[in-house]
């Protein structure tokens, strides 16, 4: 639906002299009707990247582009629709408690577009749309499960009728047996409407599954991005190397050594 | 021998002197504000401060004579740098009614309201240190329910209680009914007592509770189901890893505590006649004496600042986190 | 409203209810129906003492004090109320004022408030009187201010408890506007916390005003309050006590009535408790069970002739193992396995499963009101169902048994150095001098390959990187050489990169050490991978257990089949929506009769649903709980093959 670029994303906190980088230089593109998966552990800034493109961190350098066209988060342009929505980590703040998950996903729809009967006809269309009961439009999210809660989000996010979805670790949260409900449903949705979708995570195989085009952020910088099977195939930058191969593989057992000094020293810039 | 920019920037990396020069800092705005509002007390009362104090009948001649003196004739930002000056060198100002400089009043019933102070928090604390810990080892996990439930009912129940009621109160029961102690009278030690406990009980029952409640708290952290893993003895669990860590919240608690006690001071030593500062706040706010409510509340006013300082120095050390924390 | 009406049924809202409301009524009714009476004057009754015809006597004008501590409830009362309005709406005010004025002036509002709060209420109630002058006017003016900034603290620290959440971001980024994300989202959340601190504020507010009355710069004669009449029955107190402390008394009860009350509401709102505990939270841990008996013998149910005996070379043996909660709650039912010498066991499960529980059941961890019962729990033949109170029990488990949490950054005491936290373990159960505990918690630090462990020794917890804070942990675990490490989910809060560093020590360890480990974990992948055997756990049981090399090969339980299908690979088709196992984990509170996987199982049938499957090993010992498992297809659970349960929600 339509191409996001974030071109030259630099992100600081804290003073000039002490304060920590999170983002550092970040060019990154999702094509339109693209998945571009973004990958990173803890304190590579992919979150705070998240954040910045969606205008609820500040950037201190760079721009966010779609079409070509700077985003303006501004609040003169807050009416009409927000062409950039997240969905967020946590299923139990992701959602206000006391509104139903029905209002939840209205709140979102773009204002002055629909109103009443044409605006909760859309909200159940959307609660379809992510495969809930059509019952789910009443309920308080402390009736709702965690992989539930996710697809209301989702919905909310698609409410707002973006041109590109940011999925912040939408699964990390879940069980492994409701991880795949939702998984299914974003892919579903994305090859259903051609969405534009940054779907960041930690998990690499989650990633490999999602995403068309892979991209691996570590300390703030992007080390790699390409083609998700060259990528997971030949890897060319050493952390890249070293993620993939940390992956626990099914089937495999740990190679273990009886001396101690084998074993590597614990990585020194993880001080 | 100068300093180099080199040595300057090792100065501006210790993380010591960097929380010293923020507290310090913090504090001396804190005092600014203090004395600004201080200073403004006589500014905002509506009407002629001492017109209002000395009466509709005094003469017109001694109340301009009065206005001169206390340099209300000049323009406000004049009049603040005057105070300022005036306060570095320890001056205070007249008093109104009685004419004697301020600093001397204070000077005269300072020590009775600290000695008052002093004495109930130091009680406090020695009652609500033994209280409260013994009652969260004793009512963890739930255990002695009917103890806890009476514990925490006469806690709620005194401090619910203000100091001046209480001491109300222990004045009925001892020296009315029992005839015991010596009333409205500094005579020593036993004048001390009613209160002192007047002070003190309430305090204790706050503090004793939230001990209990900071132990029970830090009892269930998981570095205590480490050390339970570890097997050490239960001694140890309490003494080396449960008390230090339940210690930092109490701290902070024991700070307002007696910040609490320097103004319930004001109330109680009006029940004794005690002949501290609260009396005298009283009746210079009564009757109008301004240059004196201004010096007693810089007073308390200081002396809250202090504590506050004194918490925020003993958590820093205390708490290894803090200072890097802080920044 | 709901929560209301549980408020009040409550033993502690029904006295506070009936004090507050006896307090209230007073108020509005007392000065209508005694007023004349409390102001009759009766020169010829001057400061008489209590008699039938006045039940607390009179004061210096002959007015009977009774009636006149009555009537000056509404005046004392009305006083604290509006004080309390004034102070919450300044407050509210102050402390939402940064959200709308913007960076600077908010910070410039804050950082006054921040001074404000500094002060006790009472001498900020003083400096406002003077001000505002002396008068009930004036002290009401006094009290609010100097209640405002509490409140506008208060506001500030809930408004960004709040805003930090997603669901506000979520709102941002979807467009909603400034003013409607402070009614619609952030009022209604904070709204309760704020009139639970309301209520006891206006408890405080009556006690501040009766003392500035009494101090004669509040309510002024000829009205009175409370505070007034103490202060005109305290002259007198050695003649006639009763007209003092009865207005005290007085004062106490309404105090004490909001504060009740206040307390009662944040109980039955289930906002957080108020600096101070309360009667309400004993109350509250009233309902909990007496306690819990030393750990009982239970009757051995298991039926396996091959786990029946304890094997020579058991490091651990667990027969019927079961975990409870008042109320109903069976988190752990009935859970038997044997961990062998040297060998790494895995227990797979997830949230519900009761995994974690079990670990810390066998490793006698658990307390009130957790109650732990077993029909065998074993450790190097030593039977641990005997109290550990004892010194010999406490050094035995604290030398041959080493746990590793999940969380190394709480588990670890943040005020103590990592090195004394080490070397504590052996201090104190085999007496090693400070100098050699020292030396081995060293040499520990450096076989859990931290580099620089001298330096490390002498830091604390915080100084630590999450990888290296967990190889610390570990190092402690086996401080004292145990036969058994039990890891609870260790690697579950690192990363990636780091998880595999930590688990390959693991496996070290276990090799050159020969230490048995019990690996608690819900990634089966990463069991499969570390242990040689894995237990999968369902709703407290364990559904099946088998060699791990044979899990993808012999899995046969439906449960452990989902689990192995749902997790995405490096090699899962992309083109196939993935595995899920519908509906949701069981939940301990309510378990079915049958198997208790039944409701999400593509098996399930009648005799599922009503009697629940036990474990039954097959030939090669692996062990199933199922009954259809003989009729699950024994291929291989392969990346590519069709999933066994594909369905949405």
């Amino acid at each position: 639906m339509s191409e996001l670029r974030l071109e030259n994303i630099t992100v600081r906190f804290g003073s000039r002299r002490t304060g920590l980088t999170a983002v550092d230089a970040v060019d990154l593109t999702v094509p339109s009707g693209h998945v571009v998966g973004l990958v990173g552990e803890s304190g590579s800034g992919k979150s705070t990247l998240a954040r910045a493109a969606v205008g609820l961190t500040p950037l201190t350098g760079g721009q966010v582009l779609l079409n070509g066209q700077p985003v303006t988060q501004s609040r003169t342009a807050r009416r009409g629709r927000r062409p950039l929505q997240m969905v967020f980590q946590d299923p139990y703040s992701s959602l206000d408690p006391r509104m139903t998950a029905g209002d939840s996903i209205a709140e979102a729809i773009p204002r002055g577009t629909l109103r009443g009967a044409a605006k909760r006809a859309e909200t159940a269309r959307l609660i379809e749309l992510v495969g809930l009961p059509g019952g789910a439009i009443d309920a308080y999210p402390a009736r709702l499960s965690g992989g539930q809660r996710q697809r209301v989000a989702l919905a909310r996010a698609l409410a707002g009728q973006p041109d590109v979805i940011i999925a912040d670790e939408i699964t990390s949260a879940l069980d492994v047996s409701t991880q795949g409900a939702v998984l299914n449903v974003v892919r579903g949705l994305q090859r259903q409407l051609r969405l534009s979708m940054l779907f960041i995570s930690h998990n690499l195989a989650v990633v490999r599954y999602v995403a068309d085009i892979v991209a691996v952020m570590y300390h703030g910088r992007i080390v790699e991005c390409g083609q998700a099977d060259e990528v997971l195939a030949n890897p060319r930058h050493s952390y890249t190397r070293k993620l993939l191969s940390a992956i626990p593989e099914p089937g495999t057992t740990l190679d273990a050594t009886t001396d101690l000094a084998d074993l590597p020293d614990e990585d020194l810039d993880q001080e | 021998m100068t300093t180099s920019p080199r040595s300057l920037a090792v100065l501006a990396d210790n993380p010591w002197l960097r929380f010293a020069a923020r507290r310090l800092g913090q504090l001396l705005i804190s005092v600014l504000v203090l004395v600004t509002a201080s200073f403004l007390i006589i500014h905002l009362v509506p009407g002629d401060p001492v017109r209002a104090a000395l009466g509709i009948d005094a003469p017109q001649s001694l109340v301009a004579a009065r206005r001169h003196a206390l340099g209300l004739d000049d323009p406000i930002w004049l009049q603040y740098a005057h105070y300022l000056k005036n306060l570095v060198t320890g001056q205070m100002g007249t008093s109104i009614t009685s004419g004697l400089p301020v600093s001397e009043v204070i000077g005269q019933r300072l020590p009775a309201t600290l000695e008052l102070a002093v004495y109930s928090f130091i009680v406090s604390v020695g009652l609500a240190l033994p209280i409260g810990l013994g009652m969260a080892v004793l009512t963890r996990n739930g255990r002695r329910r009917a103890a806890e439930l009476s514990f925490t009912s006469a806690g709620v129940v005194l401090a619910a209680i203000p100091g001046f009621l209480l001491a109300v109160g222990l004045v009925y029961v001892f020296s009315v009914q029992l005839g015991w102690t010596p009333v409205a009278e500094e005579a020593g030690f036993t004048s001390f007592v009613l209160p002192v406990l007047a002070m003190a009980l309430g305090s204790a029952a706050v503090l004793a509770r939230i001990l209990r409640l900071e132990v029970l708290g830090a009892m269930q952290a998981d570095y205590v189901r480490t050390a339970r893993a570890k097997r050490l003895p239960s001694w140890r669990i309490y003494l080396v890893h449960v008390l230090p860590n339940a210690l930092t919240a109490t701290l902070t608690i024991c700070g307002l505590l007696l910040a609490a006690l320097i103004a319930g001071t004001v109330l109680v030593e009006n029940v004794f006649a005690w002949p501290g500062l609260g009396a005298t706040i009283v009746a210079s706010i009564l009757s109008k004496d301004y240059p004196v409510v201004q010096g007693i509340v810089l007073v308390y006013g200081i002396g809250v600042l202090l504590i506050n300082l004194a918490v925020d120095v003993a958590l820093a050390l205390l708490d290894p986190r803090s200072t890097i924390r802080e920044s | 409203m709901r929560r209301m009406k549980r408020v009040l049924r409550t033993p502690l809202g029904i006295s506070a209810s009936v004090l507050l409301g006896v307090v209230l009524v007073l108020a509005v009714f007392a000065p209508v129906l005694w007023g004349d009476k409390a102001s009759a004057i009766d020169t010829s009754a001057i400061l008489q003492g209590p008699s039938s015809a006045h039940w607390l006597g009179t004061n210096n004008l002959g007015q009977d004090v009774f009636y006149r501590v009555l009537v000056a409830t509404r005046l004392s009362v009305e006083l604290a109320l509006v004080a309390t309005a004034i102070g919450v709406a300044a407050g509210l005010v102050l402390g939402a004022a940064p959200l709308v004025l913007g960076a600077r002036l908010g910070r410039l509002v804050t950082a006054a408030v921040n001074i404000a709060v500094a002060f006790p209420a009472l001498l900020l109630a003083l400096f406002f009187a003077v001000i505002f002058g002396v008068g009930a006017r004036g002290a009401l003016l006094a009290i609010g201010f100097a209640t405002a900034p509490t409140f506008a603290r208060l506001t500030r620290t809930l408004v960004a408890g709040v805003a930090g959440l997603d669901y506000i971001a979520a709102a941002r980024v979807a467009g909603v506007s400034r003013i409607r994300l402070l009614t619609r989202h952030v009022l209604p959340n904070i709204g309760e916390t704020l009139v639970v601190n309301a209520t006891i504020a206006a408890g405080s507010a009556l006690l501040s005003f009766a003392g500035l009355s009494f101090l004669g710069l509040g309510v002024q004669a000829p009205a009175y309050d409370w505070g007034q009449l103490l202060s005109d029955g305290l002259d007198g107190i050695y003649i006639h006590p009763a007209a003092a402390l009865a207005p005290g008394v007085a004062v106490v009860v309404a105090g004490l009535a909001f504060n009740l009350f206040g307390e009662a509401l944040a109980l039955g709102l289930g906002v957080p408790e108020l600096a101070g505990g309360s009667v309400a939270r004993a109350a509250r841990a009233g309902r909990r069970a007496p306690a819990g008996a030393p750990l009982a013998a239970a009757a051995e149910e298991n039926s396996n002739p091959l786990l029946g005996t304890d094997r020579a070379d058991s490091v651990l043996v667990v027969r019927d193992l079961r975990v409870s909660f008042p109320g109903g709650v069976h988190p752990v039912r009935g859970v038997s396995f044997t961990v062998g010498r040297g060998e790494a066991v895995g227990v797979v499960g997830e949230s519900g499963s009761g995994k974690s529980l079990t670990a810390l059941a066998v490793a006698r961890l658990l307390e009130d009101p957790a109650q732990v019962s077993a029909g065998r729990l074993a450790l190097l033949g030593q039977d641990l169902t005997r109290d550990p109170g004892k010194r010999v029990r406490r050094q035995f488990l604290g030398t041959s048994l080493g746990m590793v949490f999940q969380d190394p950054m709480t588990s670890f005491n943040p005020v103590k150095r990592v090195g004394v936290q080490l070397a504590e373990v052996i201090r104190e159960h085999k007496g090693v001098s400070r100098r050699d505990a020292a030396a081995r918690a060293v040499e520990r630090l450096h076989a859990v390959r931290i580099p620089a462990p001298h330096r490390r020794y002498r830091q604390f917890p915080h100084e630590l990187s999450g990888g290296m804070r967990q190889r610390a942990m570990i190092g402690m675990a086996v401080m004292g050489s145990p036969a058994l490490v039990i890891a609870d989910e260790p690697t579950t809060a690192l990363d990636v990169t780091v998880q595999r560093q930590v688990l390959r020590l693991l496996k070290s360890i276990q090799a050159a050490d020969d230490v048995a480990l019990l690996f608690i974990s819900h990634d089966i992948t990463v069991v499969g991978q570390v242990c040689d055997r894995v237990l999968v756990m369902y709703a407290g049981r364990i559904v099946e257990n088998l060699p791990a090399a044979d899990l993808r090969t012999h899995a046969r339980h439906p449960y452990t089949r989902a689990l192995l299908a749902a997790v995405p690979s490096m090699h899962t088709d992309r083109e196939l929506p993935l595995a899920i196992v519908p509906g949701r984990p069981a939940d301990p509170a309510n378990l079915p009769a049958g198997c208790a996987f039944a409701s999400r199982c593509p098996l399930a049938d009648a005799k599922c649903a009503s009697a629940d499957p036990v474990l039954q090993a097959d030939d090669a010992g692996r062990e199933v709980a199922c009954w259809h498992a003989d009729r699950v297809p024994l291929a291989a659970v392969a990346d590519t093959e069709v999933p066994v349960v594909i369905s949405h929600e």
